[in-house]
């Protein structure tokens, strides 16, 4: 099949779904169309994968309707978002939406760009991967949603029902990042770059309430703010150098794409919650969780860090990318340490989500070949674990009542196959020689290459990151003999896609070399002239680890929960023993010992840090804007 | 042998050497340990030879358990330092090194936290922060000998060390690994996790619950680690192995030094200095090493 029409079908298949679940009204057949249509999705997208291998074409779409019609929309998100600002009276974003809405119509309408796009949607093989993740984790995602929202009103009653609408939001923006992605026309780009800003918005806000709308108009004001620096760059490009194509700026070479490149990588500094725009993530997590899982972890938030990437090979190390090393190095450090003092799993999954984020970002910055190499393989390696983590953390909110890290005791016992889950998920994570570490020991090199401080801020960081996710995991892997098991209530749209995203986290991490050969390598070579090897030796010692690993741990499970060569006794409580969770001290009483996790937050407090990073990161990108205009 | 050819069968010997003789090595130097402890306490102290007698007996012990998980993670905990281990000496890529040294240690920590019993928890979260407080020194040192040789893996790194002098780059980052070791080497005064000297619960920490063949199989982990730990100082001295393996003596036997000459302190107190030392020692050194080696 013609790859073009592939990419039109994504792009468009998702519209036809958005529509469909604000026009179908039973849920039955909103779940009946919804759940075999996503597969479809997901198979289109790895029809492209083996239709192209990810060669790098290009695609002219001549359609002045079209245009006409991107234009009307670009004005109508314009104007809906100076009315969102007067309808809460929040002044600040009715201004952002008059800016916005001038823009438009000044630089397209009244003074409307002399040359176009030449090639308007393209792929190469990073869109591939872009599309591949957006495909199918947003294929698992909406299938979990499914079941999670049904009980998500049953649990606050307190919030309208408006699943329609919600159904909407997630296929609107699942067709937007797919738009995003593969586009060339930088015309496009922002366009589909404002839907998701729009939809992120809407969902973050879903439950109506006073925390959540503060933190949608948070998210909604940073965005477009970023949004408004995209269009002042393409607008700047296109006026100083005619130039409306995402490829042919990478290309173009002469100094004044440095101007609109940085202003492309503020919008993606926003986007991917760097610091000082960290803020609008952390608020993000009132959103339902499935939201919390697509858009501010997997895929969204990768937009932004795409577009860096993309942007990165203009800025070439320079002094704005060493800004922006710089940056992303703050806010690693600082989200790595705020995450230390948080209890809530999804504000530490929120703020690792954000440290991650900023170690690409960091590659991005310092735009050496192997440093955007290590930064696909973490885009890849993140999405799928952190969304399983995310999902499982969602599950068992509902069945424990609490997503606090410290009413996770015993999980393992109570919910044995989630545990078991978000315990891949955390390996995934953080554990050496799964994933993010591989990853991090080449990202490690990589810095080291351009500066070694760099380095130091992944040790420091590093540290701490094994910190907050061991203490997570070890309370999840408390043993109890007697413990009620919760886990009856889950519903099959759930588990289908925990299963399935558990196996895919293993699968990422063990064929992470023929990945990495498969896609990557060719396009950091296309885009740098050259690929980093991984040396052999540590290859094979990595993938020989991670199997060695997966063999060992079941039959070791399963061997020892046969085996009964020793005597089960109770543990040590400071007295006698009633049970193995009390026992009787002084004066005869009967004690619960009970013990909680160390939170450090005299040093790692949020309220300290975040102020900390902000001013730090807010002096560099005042340095970024600084050495390019000046 | 020419230790320094990396022919296979030459690292597969190399492996096995480890394998085999760093379990006596390790408890040997146990034995001295607790002999040179006795003889600054004015005692006369056990024989050498006590700490194999102790593991020889603890593996005749009765078995018994809490919980049917806790003993896999000590197995696994003993099998991938000993790994950890191999793959130092076989001389590949030492961040790969400290990171499945991490993960060895990691399973030591999740099998305090599966034993449901409050000061095996606190042993834990201790040997967590201890954890926290020596990493970034250990990674730091990684990026110390790449720096300066330019290669991340332990047969280059050696091999660069023949022809200068490691230790004169990097005193600093040497006297930061130095400072961890006392929490790796489990010496007071940051013995906070778990500790050597059996008379409060609390001091037992994370081992409060383990016992008999699986304490035995931790105690043995340490000699394995140990072994491995002294060998990085080894690394600094590489232009001659023989001053490396006299300077790795010398500082164990410092820190026997330290364990009776301090008394235990807070564990804030040993995290923060862990860092600022780190940070002051450690860091700068590397800094300074940047710009020397650009010059």
């Amino acid at each position: 099949m013609q790859p073009f029409y592939i990419i039109v079908f994504l792009i468009l298949f998702p519209l036809l779904l958005a529509v469909a679940s604000l026009v179908l009204r039973p849920l039955a057949v909103r779940r009946g169309v919804a759940a075999p249509a996503m597969w479809v999705i997901a198979a289109g997208s790895l029809l492209l994968l083996a239709s192209t291998g990810g060669d790098h074409l290009f695609f002219k779409v001549e359609n002045v309707i079209l245009e006409d019609f991107i234009l009307a929309a670009e004005v109508g998100m314009g104007l809906l978002i100076t009315y969102l600002g007067l309808s809460s009276k929040r002044y600040f974003i009715v201004l952002l939406g008059a800016v916005m809405t001038t823009m438009t119509v000044f630089f397209d309408i009244i003074y409307p760009p002399t040359t176009h796009a030449m090639h308007h949607l393209f792929i190469d093989r990073f869109s591939v991967l872009m599309a591949l993740i957006i495909g199918i984790l947003g294929t698992l995602i909406i299938n979990y949603a499914i079941g999670y929202m049904a009980e998500y009103h049953e649990h606050h009653r307190e919030v309208k029902d408006r699943r329609r609408f919600f159904g909407f939001l997630l296929y609107l923006f699942i067709s937007s990042m797919f738009g995003l992605v593969f586009s060339n026309s930088l015309k496009w780009m922002l366009f589909f770059w404002e839907i998701t800003t729009l939809c992120s918005f809407f969902l973050i806000g879903y439950r109506d309430d006073r925390q959540s709308q503060d933190s949608a108009f948070r998210a909604l004001w940073m965005n477009v703010l970023g949004g408004i620096a995209f269009s002042a760059g393409v607008a700047y490009l296109s006026s100083r150098t005619g130039i409306a194509d995402l490829d042919r700026m990478i290309l173009a070479g002469s100094p004044e794409v440095m101007i609109p490149a940085v202003l492309l990588a503020f919008a993606g500094l926003v986007k991917s919650a760097q610091m000082p725009f960290s803020t609008w993530l952390t608020g993000a997590m009132v959103a339902p969780t499935p939201v919390s899982a697509l858009l501010h972890s997997s895929t969204m938030v990768k937009a932004g860090v795409y577009l860096l990437l993309k942007v990165s090979p203009i800025l070439n190390g320079g002094p704005a990318g060493i800004c922006i090393a710089c940056i992303g190095a703050v806010t690693f450090l600082f989200a790595s340490f705020i995450a230390v003092s948080q209890s809530d799993a999804k504000r530490v999954l929120a703020y690792s989500t954000i440290a991650t984020l900023a170690l690409i970002v960091m590659c991005a910055g310092v735009g050496t070949y192997n440093a955007a190499w290590s930064a696909l393989l973490l885009i890849i390696f993140h999405a799928v674990a952190k969304s399983l983590l995310f999902l499982c953390v969602g599950v068992v909110d509902y069945k424990l009542d609490s997503r606090d890290i410290e009413d996770m005791d015993f999980l393992i016992v109570r919910m044995p196959k989630v545990a078991a889950m978000m315990n891949i998920g955390l390996a995934g994570m953080f554990l050496a020689p799964f994933g993010m570490v591989i990853s991090k020991a080449v990202t490690l090199k990589a810095l080291v290459d351009v500066h070694p401080l760099f380095g130091v801020a992944l040790a420091f960081g590093g540290g701490t990151t094994m910190f907050f996710y061991t203490k997570w995991m070890g309370k999840t892997l408390m043993v109890k003999a007697t413990a009620e098991n919760r886990e009856g209530a889950i519903s099959v749209w759930e588990w289908v896609t925990l299963v399935v995203l558990a196996v895919l986290t293993i699968a990422v991490c063990i064929s992470f070399p023929w990945i990495s050969s498969r896609l990557i390598d060719p396009y950091i070579a296309s885009v740098y002239g050259h690929a980093p090897t991984l040396e052999r030796s540590t290859l094979i010692l990595i993938v020989v680890i991670m199997a060695s690993l997966l063999v060992i741990f079941p039959i070791g499970v399963l061997y020892n929960a046969r085996r009964r060569d020793y005597r089960l006794v109770g543990p040590y409580l400071s007295g006698g023993n009633v049970n193995e969770t009390s026992f009787i001290g002084a004066m005869d009483r009967t004690v619960y010992p009970d013990t909680r996790n160390y939170y450090l937050s005299r040093w790692f407090g949020e309220p300290l840090l975040l102020k900390g990073g902000l001013l730090c990161s807010g002096f560099f990108i005042i340095i970024m804007f600084g050495v390019v205009i000046l | 042998m020419n230790p320094y050819d990396a022919s296979v069968t030459n690292i597969v010997l190399r492996v096995i050497a480890y394998v085999v003789l760093a379990p006596l090595a390790g408890g040997i130097l146990a034995g001295l340990d607790r002999k040179i402890s006795a003889w600054m306490q004015g005692r006369v102290g056990p024989p050498v030879l006590q700490p194999f007698y102790d593991v020889s007996k603890l593996f005749r012990k009765e078995k018994i358990a809490v919980n049917r998980f806790q003993n896999f993670f000590v197995f696994l905990f003993f099998l991938f330092m000993i790994f950890t281990g191999s793959l130092f000496f076989a001389g590949v890529n030492l961040l790969l090194v400290v990171f499945v040294l991490m993960l060895a240690s990691l399973f030591f920590v999740l099998a305090g936290f599966s034993v449901n019993s409050p000061y095996s928890h606190l042993g834990a979260e201790r040997e967590l922060i201890q954890m926290m407080a020596y990493d970034p020194a250990i990674i730091i040192l990684a990026i110390g000998f790449y720096v300066v040789t330019g290669s991340f893996n332990v047969d280059g790194i050696y091999q660069s060390g023949r022809e200068g002098y490691l230790i004169a780059y990097l005193p600093g980052i040497f006297a930061a690994y130095l400072y961890v070791l006392t929490i790796k080497f489990r010496k007071s005064p940051f013995d906070l996790s778990m500790s050597h000297h059996a008379h409060q619960e609390l001091v037992r920490g994370l081992t409060t619950e383990f016992s008999g063949p699986h304490l035995g199989l931790i105690e043995t982990a340490h000699w394995y680690e140990n072994i491995l730990l002294l060998a990085l100082i080894v690394l600094f001295f590489s232009f001659n192995p023989l001053i490396g393996v006299m300077v790795a003596l010398l500082a164990y036997f410092a820190e026997v030094f330290t364990d009776n000459a301090f008394a235990r302190v807070k564990w804030q107190v040993m995290f923060v200095s862990t860092w600022v030392f780190t940070i002051m020692a450690g860091v700068s050194n590397l800094i300074i090493v940047h710009y020397v080696l650009r010059r």
